[in-house]
Formats: structure tokens, C-alpha cells, sequence
């Protein structure tokens, strides 16, 4: 586990790092006859970065696409940042997205916009983070292009960038609101194993430098092993094992093994 | 006793659409009046959708006025009715032509922009990153495009009317001799208002069907790239069935009218 330290959050809330930054209890999710989450439970505390492995299928991305809302859980609680995520109005929903950054797999990024647009989009639509001048709003950017080390790519479209800048444009739009958690649906996927390492470097630079906590959900075990502070496994929608990779990686249960080899 | 599948299943399917395109445009209707306003992104949509489709439309009027009058013009003159035929054209164009062809037009061409745009949008998780982004991607992609449409087609129409009108002069001029001062004092000593008002009034529906139905079928796109394309394509169709819809509604409204 990563230092101790508290967060301060918008409201003045005050988060320790005993009292989790994400607390999922006893989540379902199904989709017609597929039961995807079957009262999965996790914690995430702050600064920590956490690894969920699990087969192709097995409910990793809906997971975290129920943490931002973007799915809605059968049954369950969703405590995000200290609120109950399904309990949210549209308002204080968006609000809370601002607190919550999400690296797609695809990168998603707008592809009518460039990358400089990219990165103003978020910034435009929430003013109370930033001050309105767009020198301001510029330097973020640059700032933010030069956190990933494309600050030339600024005024370029998304079809004239490679796999690999694609996704650390699009984790320079994640960061560029601050946010204090950062949901990363497989990082490295579909790199080659050069950019996938420069991909895993920054994930590292974000959690020494920024102090978020992390979700990160991957199949590339390398990444594991670098990333995770602590990793949970996803076996039949449940939190089958947890632990540190070398904990786990030393398991003789067969399903745990399995990712291993 | 339920009916046979092949007529129950596409039966079933029409409502299940018809119920989801309602529930679409009652979440625009509902959408649309909210604050925060997206009026940078609705005039960038007007000048996409409207702007870049004029010299499609453009050309489509011209050839327009220039075929009716053509094809018209040697059987007025077997009846010695020439001199009724900028009147004719006139009439033709402003209360029937001009609205549905050119908002069959921009079916084609701004319906399937609009479904094939969204649906890429929707397949690689855009409109789930504006959504995470704390952005409402509905206010932001749909209520703008629809109120464009809605706007940008009635201009549109009225442009295409103008073009076409002016291609159908060409005709008379280089066959008849006919001043442009002439030929449009006869357009207009035979149109009334009550011509022009309900022939301007049903293209805010199309062009409200045509943003409606584009925006609807991209929204909702699933299943990779063959989703996109079904998304253009089925947006061109229905868009299209509803514009011959609206336009039979419309004239029944407005033959009533005529008729008090």
C-alpha cells in the first residue's frame, strides 16, 4: 500500500485513506440471462493503485463502467468519493464525473475535434475548475500535452496519431480536470510492447506525482506486476482472491494460476 | 389467436419503433428547454447541415424547374395555355415540389450524415467519454442537430424554390422570349399566401423528422461498423416514409383550410 495521506475533497469533506475512495458492496448486474455481477465487493483506497484481472467477458469493463454511471447496477451499493453513486441526480452525477477520470480502451477520442479540442472540451463545460481566461485554459492544455510528452501533437486530428499517442492524448484529456480517480479499461491493449511500457510508466508518474487512487483493469500481466499495489481477480462476477501479485502469483489454486502461466 | 409470425413479428417491430422514436423526441422536447444552452454547437451544426448542403440542393432546384418546364411546356402550348405556364410551375414548386424533393434530399444526404456520425460516435465510446466527462451527450449531439435540421430545411426549401423558379425562367426565356420581370410577376400574381404559409410550415416538420430519425437511429447504433452502416441506411428510409407521411398530413390540414 502506498503512504498515508488524506484528500480534500470540493465539498470540504475529507477523505483518510482508511476510509475508502471507492467502496463497492454486494454489486449485481446482469444482462437478460447472462448474470455478469454477482455480488462482487471491492474497496480503493487513496493513492493505491488497484489491478482487476479476470477472462475475457467476465464483467471487468461493466464494473467500472457501473462506477461511473454509464451502466446502472441491478442491486448493490456504489459508494463513490463518500456518495452513493445510484442515488444521484443528473447534476450531481456530472459533478461527481468531474472527480473521476476514465482512460477508454478504444481512447475515444473526438474524432471531429482536435487534439487541442480534445482537451478543452471537459475544461469548457466545467468552469468552476479553471479560470475562464483562455490563456489559462491554454496553458492547461500545453501543460497537460507535456505531462504525456506530446505538447507538438496540439493542433493535429485524432486520424493523424498512432495507436499509442491516441492514448496518452486521451490520458491527458483524462487528467486535465484533476481528478482524484482515475478508471483505466485496459492501458496497454492492442500496443506494441515498447509503447505499452512508456503507457505503464506514465500510469506510475500519475500516481507518484498526482496522489489518485487507481482502477486499472487489464490482462497484460507485465502491467500488473509494475502497476498493482494490489490486485483482485473476477471469477463468476464474484471478487474470486485478492492480494499483491507476488501473493497471488504463488497461489496453487488453478483458477488463480491460470493467469499466471 | 396470435396471426401468423411473418405478419405478427413485423407488426410488433412497427409499434416497438414507432414507440421508441416517440420516446426519442419526447426526450428532445424535454432536453431542449434545459439550461445549460449549446448555441456554439447549434450554429456550427447549422453551418454543417445547412451551409454544406446548399449546392446539392442548388443544383437538385435548378435541374428541377428547368425539367418540369421542359416537359411541361409542349402541352400547355397543344392546349394554348403557354402563357399560364410560370403560374403552373409556380405553384407546382412552391406547394409540392420544391418542399418534398428537397427534404427528400437532405434525407439522403443530412439523415444519413447525422446516423452514420453518431453511430461511429456511439461504436467507439465518444459519446460514453462525453458522458464521463460530466457533458450531457444528448443536449450536446441531439437537441443541436434536430433544432438545426428543424431550421436549416425551411431555408433550404425556400432557396430550392428560388433556384428552381429561376431555371424554369431560363426555359421560358430562351423559348419564349420571356423577361425575368414578366415571368416572375405571373409567378407571383397566381400564388397566395395561403400557397406559401402551410408549404413553409410542414418543411419545419421535415426537417424535425429528418434530424429526429437520424439522430435516433445513430444514438442507438450497436454492434461495431455494420451497425453504423445500418444506422445511415435506416435513417434514409424512415426519414423518407415519414417525409410522405407529414406531406399527406400537411395537405389534408391545409386543404381544410382552403375549404372554410
Amino acid at each position: 500500500m502506498p503512504d498515508k495521506y488524506s484528500s480534500v475533497q470540493s465539498d470540504g469533506s475529507i477523505l483518510t485513506s482508511s476510509e475508502p475512495v471507492i467502496l463497492v458492496k454486494d454489486l449485481y448486474k446482469s444482462f437478460g440471462d447472462n448474470h455478469v455481477l454477482n455480488g462482487f465487493q471491492m474497496e480503493l483506497y487513496a493513492g493505491e493503485n488497484l489491478v482487476i484481472i479476470g477472462k475475457s467477458g467476465s464483467g471487468k469493463s461493466v464494473l467500472i463502467k457501473c462506477m461511473v454511471g454509464l451502466l446502472e447496477p441491478d442491486a448493490g451499493k456504489l459508494i463513490i468519493l463518500g456518495k452513493d453513486i445510484t442515488s444521484l441526480g443528473r447534476e450531481e452525477l456530472d459533478h461527481l464525473r468531474t472527480e473521476i477520470g476514465f482512460l477508454f480502451q478504444g481512447s475515444a477520442l473526438y474524432d471531429s475535434m482536435t487534439v487541442r479540442e480534445n482537451l478543452e472540451f471537459p475544461l469548457r463545460r466545467h468552469d468552476n475548475k479553471i479560470a475562464d481566461a483562455s490563456s489559462e485554459t491554454n496553458l492547461l492544455i500545453e501543460r497537460a500535452l507535456d505531462d504525456v510528452g506530446l505538447k507538438h501533437t496540439i493542433d493535429l486530428m485524432p486520424n493523424e496519431l498512432s495507436g499509442g499517442m491516441k492514448r496518452r492524448v486521451a490520458l491527458a484529456r483524462t487528467l486535465i480536470l484533476n481528478p482524484k480517480v482515475i478508471l483505466y479499461d485496459e492501458p496497454t491493449s492492442g500496443l506494441d510492447p515498447i509503447t505499452a511500457k512508456e503507457i505503464i510508466e506514465l500510469i506510475l508518474e500519475i500516481q507518484q506525482q498526482r496522489k489518485t487512487a487507481s482502477i486499472i483493469i487489464t490482462h497484460d500481466m507485465d502491467c500488473a506486476r509494475v502497476i498493482s499495489n494490489r490486485m483482485v481477480i473476477l471469477i463468476d462476477g464474484i471478487n474470486y482472491v485478492e492480494g499483491s501479485y507476488a501473493e497471488l502469483s504463488k497461489s496453487t489454486d488453478p483458477k488463480v494460476q491460470a493467469f499466471f502461466k | 389467436m396470435l396471426p401468423p409470425r411473418y405478419i405478427y413479428d413485423p407488426v410488433r417491430d412497427y409499434f416497438v419503433e414507432a414507440g421508441a422514436i416517440t420516446k426519442f423526441a419526447l426526450r428532445f422536447f424535454k432536453e431542449a428547454f434545459k439550461a445549460p444552452y449549446e448555441f456554439q454547437e447549434f450554429f456550427r451544426q447549422c453551418f454543417l447541415l445547412g451551409y454544406k448542403t446548399l449546392p446539392l440542393v442548388g443544383v437538385t432546384g435548378f435541374i428541377m424547374g428547368l425539367v418540369l418546364t421542359l416537359q411541361t411546356r409542349p402541352t400547355l402550348i397543344e392546349f394554348g395555355a403557354e402563357a399560364w405556364m410560370p403560374s403552373m410551375v409556380g405553384i407546382s414548386i412552391v406547394r409540392e415540389i420544391g418542399p418534398v424533393v428537397t427534404a427528400l434530399i437532405c434525407a439522403g444526404k443530412i439523415g444519413s450524415g447525422i446516423g452514420a456520425e453518431l453511430g461511429s460516435m456511439k461504436v467507439t465510446e465518444q459519446i460514453d467519454a462525453m458522458e464521463v466527462s460530466g457533458t450531457n451527450p444528448f443536449r450536446f449531439l441531439v437537441v443541436t442537430r434536430i433544432l438545426a435540421t428543424t431550421f436549416m430545411i425551411p431555408l433550404l426549401v425556400i432557396l430550392a424554390d428560388f433556384i428552381a423558379l429561376s431555371g424554369s425562367f431560363l426555359v421560358e426565356n430562351a423559348k419564349g422570349a420571356v423577361s425575368w420581370q414578366l415571368y416572375f410577376n405571373q409567378v407571383f400574381a397566381h400564388l397566395d399566401f395561403s400557397d406559401m404559409l402551410p408549404a413553409t410550415i410542414k418543411t419545419f416538420f421535415f426537417g424535425f423528422a429528418i434530424g429526429l430519425v437520424g439522430c435516433y437511429k445513430g444514438y442507438g447504433a450497436q454492434k461495431g461498423t455494420a451497425g453504423v452502416g445500418r444506422a445511415a441506411n435506416s435513417a434514409v428510409v424512415i426519414a423518407s416514409m415519414i417525409l410522405f407521411v407529414l406531406d399527406f398530413v400537411a395537405v389534408l390540414v391545409a386543404d381544410v383550410f382552403y375549404e372554410l
